[in-house]
């Protein structure tokens, strides 16, 4: 679904993708991990074309996405740290993306009416707290019933009850065939989430893996430990 | 069936403006400057026993603030959108309509806090042609500032320099300028410069919007052979008309630089 060749990014002297190539397929729940720095974020900006490569190309759904931006209808992306325009409502943040988005099919309200965003419409933007926002970003990112969904940092910030219901949205999503990509420092946070790991370090891509041939290969039960035991190992050389 | 689908991405641009605009109305620092003008210009006209004068105090007053402040508050709030900006790319826009509705919303609420504050009490007390005047450049310096303002803040990553720059950019335009020209008029009084002069003013958009409302003031006579001079060019209606291309290009060629580097910018 998502073909990334080659691609290489520096800013200034720091190599922030160093010939980067993947392939990511419909129904994976893929967890992007790797130390802070290590490039995870300028991949996933890549793939939305905020950051644009200095080589290299990606494909979506085998079209270039250089000077294309309709292929991001298919996209939700769910910002690390959602920031909005101070004065605007809810409402109107919705309104506008849904305008944007002018798609024609019924939006999917299922996070919406389980945050309850409904009854915060008229909040505005400056008002909430980072786990409203959060989750005001997560209804968006899901809202458009997109194939794609690109999560920075998910849970970080909602509390347990949200997360849960956002880990439940995922996997729900997965099953439906929605290719997730997910960064997050907790492993332990995505375990019962994720089909394949994808470890960067310093800008080079260490490990792309489904989690069952990763805990097969390591004989760990989890991915948490598998990795550990990687990193003690050796096979991943970095200190985390 | 991109043909096809290539209308719905002009069609965002109304949609993004207005929640924009709306946006930018209701911000405080947006509304205190609508009521620091509409307090300025009612109280210089109050004060002043003739409307030539307190236009000429409104219009000192203008010529400072309005570029201060909506090259400032543009700048400020183009940083503070950069995650807005970010999340809006997410979305099936193009980068060039976002820039855009940002830039209209942008420059139509500093134009509409201009007319509601110092455009009111102008239409009152001064003669249309000189009122007029002076709504159409002051609108203009509003934008005019609002499109450098967007070039500061796609030139600079850093906000701190952003706004330094466009602090720079004021000072440059509304002090040191003057001050340059000055500087020459007296170092050459002894040549005929002042068509030099006249084409300098034209590098100013704030010289520029002076020239035009002055020339429409019973105190352009005072000018003495400046004055003659600036009416023999700025005075006729093929000189007005200039004015207004030179003005519109301020806005112009600032903006599609900033558009230009926006395009190809990493967010």
């Amino acid at each position: 679904m998502i073909t990334i060749r080659h691609i290489s990014k520096s800013f200034g002297k720091l190599k922030a993708l160093n010939n980067i190539s993947l392939q990511l397929a419909p129904g994976e729940c893929i967890a992007l991990i790797g130390p802070n720095g290590c490039g995870k974020t300028t991949l996933i900006k890549s793939i939305l074309a905020m950051v644009l490569p200095d080589e290299g190309s990606i494909f979506f759904d085998g079209k270039d996405i250089r000077n294309d931006n309709l292929y991001r209808a298919q996209i939700g992306y769910m910002p690390q740290i959602g920031r909005y325009p101070e004065n605007m409502t809810i409402g109107q943040v919705i309104d506008m993306v849904a305008g944007i988005r002018n798609s024609s099919a019924p939006p999917d309200m299922e996070l919406y009416e389980e945050f309850g965003v409904s009854r915060l419409l008229d909040k505005r933007m400056r008002t909430l707290s980072g786990g409203t926002t959060q989750k005001v970003s997560a209804t968006l990112a899901f809202m458009f019933r997109p194939r794609v969904l690109i999560l920075d940092e998910p849970t970080a910030g909602l509390d347990p009850l949200a997360a849960g219901i956002l880990k439940d949205k995922i996997i729900k999503s997965g099953q439906e065939g929605c290719l997730t990509l997910i960064t997050s420092h907790l492993l332990s946070e995505l375990e019962d989430l994720i089909t394949q790991l994808i470890f960067m370090q310093e800008g080079s891509l260490v490990l792309h893996k489904d989690v069952e041939e990763l805990k097969n290969l390591t004989g760990q039960d989890t991915v948490a430990k598998s990795v550990l035991q990687l990193l003690k190992s050796g096979e991943i050389g970095v200190e985390l | 069936m991109k043909d096809e689908k290539e209308p719905a991405t002009h069609k965002n641009m109304p949609g993004i403006l207005k929640y924009i605009a709306l946006d930018i109305l209701k911000n405080k620092i947006v509304i205190a400057y609508t009521i620091m003008l509409a307090l300025f210009s009612w109280s210089a006209f109050g004060l002043e026993d003739n409307a030539s004068k307190g236009a000429l105090t409104v219009l000192n007053i203008v010529l400072l603030t309005v570029p201060l402040v909506s090259v400032l508050f543009t700048t400020i709030y183009v940083y503070n959108s950069n995650e807005f900006i970010e999340l809006l790319v997410s979305h099936p826009v193009r980068r060039s309509v976002i820039w855009k509705s940002l830039f209209a919303g942008l420059s139509a609420s500093l134009v509409l806090a201009y007319l509601l504050g110092a455009g009111i009490p102008l239409v009152l007390f001064t003669a249309p042609g000189t009122a007029a005047m002076m709504l159409i450049s002051g609108s203009f310096l509003s934008v005019i500032f609002a499109a450098l303002a967007f070039l500061a803040a796609v030139l600079t990553r850093d906000k701190a320099k952003g706004i330094g720059v466009s602090i720079m950019l004021w000072l440059y335009f509304a002090l040191l300028f003057d001050g340059l020209v000055l500087f020459l008029f007296f170092q050459f009084s002894d040549y005929p410069i002042e068509k030099l002069v006249v084409m300098l003013s034209a590098l100013s958009p704030i010289d520029l919007s002076r020239i035009l409302v002055l020339l429409h003031l019973d105190v352009s006579a005072m000018m003495g052979y400046t004055g003659a001079i600036f009416k023999t060019y700025f005075g006729s209606a093929w000189g007005l008309l200039m004015s207004f291309c030179l003005l519109l290009l301020w806005i112009w060629i600032p903006f599609s630089v900033s558009l230009r580097k926006f395009i190809k910018k990493d967010l």
